[in-house]
């Protein structure tokens, strides 16, 4: 007899089952029961968030070089368990084409991000000549905590491009995943487990976006917010202005994730600060050009 | 403590050189047109309260007119020039505005109250070298951004707050236009002249009808021109409660939207710092510009071997600070802006001394006609209060004392707001260490409130967001295509 995965949530890299211990059916795309997964409460999402910000700082403050090789090992990870995937998204009602094709662009796309990951702030950052005696540099700065809404429309390539570029720049994640197609997203999560990601960093919940979405939009401890357009758009303003009351930068991600254009640099500056510092210089009289 | 006598004889700027029409009317598509809301009020001198024109208020009609105006000037001309061109219009308004400055200068100080010393010497030269800043971007955007083709965004709605009014209408105006773009400008009421001289000078450029339009008027004319539905883009400086107003009224629009909005931001003495430059800076961190600055250092932290060293000096220092006429080239503290701001202030004063706060004001006279106010310590503030907590936007500072790093971290981050910091110590890996740990847009090591048309300023958390100055500024105006 087949032994049946249970899928759970991933919180502080751990796979606990939601507290509310509550659970929906997913389906294949042909309305074939697939599991059961978690419904997620609004006492998870406050967990969660509670662990994203706990787990930002040491996040943060890895250097960039090791962020890179941290995401590289997830490209890694998961080319090695690529057929699972495969078979999961087959199961679940994808063309083996399809499937195929999605698991590739995820792989890409993790190795993409891994290379940006100390190379973004020599592109945004800057040396401003001030004119005064100061020295004036900008930088970038991750903003804490992100909430993100996966995108609905596809099982793992929309979440994979969303939360990579977030997380590069050292910010933590609470993500919604999509909700009718949610295994693709907690199966990822074991790649994130043995990928070397510092646990809290990703956190994911499974559920009813329009029951979580307000909860994760109006926690005074998220700084920002990723939301990928869904069908219920009015759902989404009403995040956005929930959003308003501690001014979380929101992205409003309309893109079609299989597409090249769904990666860039600004995916990842879109959710950093821009920090200027001012020092004297000390005027040295006889100094210049004194060589 | 000795209380020095710093009686000066008078130095006063003359005002000769300020032209005023009696009445101004709204500068739409290049002329300057009635209000259709056939009303005007009157523009005070906060240092006598003495009116010194009268100045149209605009309703929906008139925004509705004004952003008509600027999309006809977007599509016909301004989106069909090049940068050089644009460019070469932006530097000719820098010019003018230099060759204009003294008149600038005294009329800025007449309307809002700062110290002639300040707009003289900080506000119009700042001005004019940010429009000098952007007319040079505006030929090099695509080498601003390489690969991803920026553009205009169309047509701008900007609102400018009071403390600072021509310089934030140059933070708005010459980026904006740099880029490409239209604008309708809506300045504070209290502050609208120069403003309107600006719009001479745009005139006088003759830069095409229609590319800038000023309307004037009250919070009423701003929340019109937030609703117009043809505009691209909202840039906002002013309050957080109102900046949030706007970010809801953007929500499902396609406009862009930057805010530049209050702050509590923390100035940090550690126990090895150049005492002395400290308190100088502690001295302009908040009371420069009367302390109406969103980035005023407004809440001090003092390491507590040397708080009450530091604390003896500041008080000292505070009795020959010169309180009184701004026109007076001797005042340091000018007029609060307006009698609106000046109650808030003192509403402020009185909860300090209601939530057990220590007061220190020094002795002296201040002027009889006119909105003033000491400037204000406060010390044995608890973390809490609401004085710790609040923007006050006047020249009130309250003091605190730390031991650790770690702790003085914690309560300078420990608000909702994230505009600036200070950090004094000669300790170079520690202000590298603290920089990067404070949750501030701009960190001023060893020294304070300084500002550079090169220079990204903007905040974190509910200090808003977007940039303004440097190439980080230009984004807040282009689109990207790529």
């Amino acid at each position: 007899m087949e032994i049946l995965k249970t899928y759970k949530l991933y919180i502080g890299g751990q796979f606990p089952r939601t507290e509310s211990g509550r659970s929906y059916l997913v389906s294949s795309l042909a309305g074939e029961p697939l599991a059961n997964a978690c419904l997620a409460s609004r006492k998870d999402i406050r967990n969660a968030v509670q662990v994203a910000r706990k787990a930002h700082g040491a996040w943060a403050a890895k250097t960039a070089f090791n962020r890179s090789q941290i995401i590289y090992r997830i490209a890694e990870m998961l080319e090695a368990r690529k057929g699972q995937f495969i078979d999961e998204l087959s199961e679940a009602g994808f063309g083996m084409e399809e499937a195929n094709a999605e698991i590739l662009s995820c792989i890409d796309r993790c190795v993409y991000y891994a290379g940006w990951a100390d190379k973004f702030q020599a592109l945004i950052s800057s040396v401003n000549p001030v004119a005064s005696s100061h020295f004036n540099f900008s930088t970038p700065e991750p903003m804490g905590v992100v909430g993100v809404l996966a995108c609905q429309n596809t099982p793992l390539i929309g979440f994979i491009s969303q939360i990579l570029p977030i997380i590069i720049g050292g910010n933590t994640v609470v993500v919604l995943a999509n909700s009718k197609m949610p295994l693709s997203a907690i199966s990822f999560c074991e790649v994130l487990a043995t990928s070397d990601v510092p646990g809290g960093v990703v956190n994911v919940l499974t559920g009813s976006i329009d029951e979580l979405l307000p909860t994760l939009a109006s926690h005074m401890d998220v700084n920002a917010l990723s939301l990928a357009t869904v069908s219920n758009m009015p759902k989404v303003f009403e995040a956005q202005e929930l959003a308003i009351e501690n001014l979380k930068r929101t992205q409003l991600l309309v893109h079609d994730f299989k597409n090249q254009d769904a990666q860039g640099m600004e995916f990842i500056t879109d959710f950093q600060e821009i920090k200027t510092t001012w020092h004297p210089i000390e005027q040295i009289a006889g100094g210049a050009g004194a060589y | 403590m000795s209380t020095a006598n710093w009686d000066l004889d008078p130095s006063m700027e003359s005002t000769a050189i300020v032209q005023l029409q009696p009445k101004y009317d709204l500068f739409i598509g290049g002329c300057w047109q009635k209000p259709k809301s056939g009303k005007y009020f009157a523009t005070y001198n906060p240092a006598d309260e003495s009116v010194l024109s009268e100045i149209a208020y605009g309703n929906q009609d008139d925004v509705n007119l004004a952003v008509e105006a600027a999309r006809k000037a977007y599509n016909e001309v301004w989106s069909k020039m090049s940068g050089a061109e644009r460019g070469k219009y932006l530097f000719r308004i820098a010019r003018i505005m230099q060759e204009k400055s003294r008149e600038l200068a005294v009329l800025e100080t007449l309307d809002g109250g700062k110290p002639i010393r300040e707009s003289r010497d900080i506000d119009i030269p700042l001005a004019c070298n940010h429009f000098f800043y952007y007319a040079g971007w505006a030929d090099k955007l695509a080498e601003a951004f390489p690969g991803q083709k920026p553009t205009a965004l169309g047509v701008a709605g900007q609102i400018t707050p009071w403390n600072f009014p021509l310089l934030m209408l140059a933070w708005k105006i010459a980026p904006a236009l740099a880029c490409g773009n239209t604008v309708v400008l809506k300045p504070a009421e209290t502050t609208s002249l120069t403003a309107l001289k600006f719009a001479e000078i745009c005139e006088q450029a003759q830069l095409p009808a229609g590319v800038v339009n000023i309307v004037t008027g009250h919070g009423d004319t701003g929340a019109a021109l937030v609703a117009n539905q043809d505009l691209d883009k909202i840039a906002f400086t002013g309050s957080t409660a109102v900046g949030k107003l706007i970010h809801k009224a953007c929500i499902g629009t396609s406009k862009k939207l930057t805010l530049e909005l209050g702050g509590k931001s923390a100035n940090i003495i550690l126990e090895d710092a150049p005492i002395d430059q400290a308190v100088e800076g502690i001295i302009n961190a908040i009371f420069f510009n009367q302390g109406h600055v969103c980035c005023a250092g407004s809440r001090l932290f003092v390491q507590e071997s040397i708080a009450s060293k530091v604390i003896e000096k500041l008080k000292f220092r505070l009795q020959s600070i010169y309180v009184g006429n701004p026109l007076d080239k001797n005042t340091d503290i000018g007029a609060v802006n307006s009698k609106k701001q000046l109650e808030t202030i003192e509403k402020y004063i009185a909860l300090g001394l209601e939530e057990g706060a220590e007061i220190f004001q020094p002795t002296c006279n201040l002027p009889s006609k006119g909105y003033y106010c000491k400037p204000t310590l406060f010390t044995d503030v608890a973390q809490s209060a609401r004085i710790a907590q609040e923007e006050i936007f006047g020249p009130v500072l309250t003091i605190q004392t730390f031991r650790t790093l770690e702790e003085v971290v914690q309560k300078a981050n420990n608000s909702p707001y994230g505009l600036a910091a200070g950090v004094w110590t000669v300790n170079g890996a520690r202000i590298f260490g603290l920089s990067q740990q404070l949750k501030a847009g701009v960190v001023w090591a060893n020294t304070y409130n300084k500002f550079d048309p090169t220079s990204p300023f903007g905040g974190y958390k509910e200090s808003g967001f977007g940039r303004e100055g440097g190439r980080h500024g230009l984004s807040a105006y282009l689109q990207f295509k790529n």
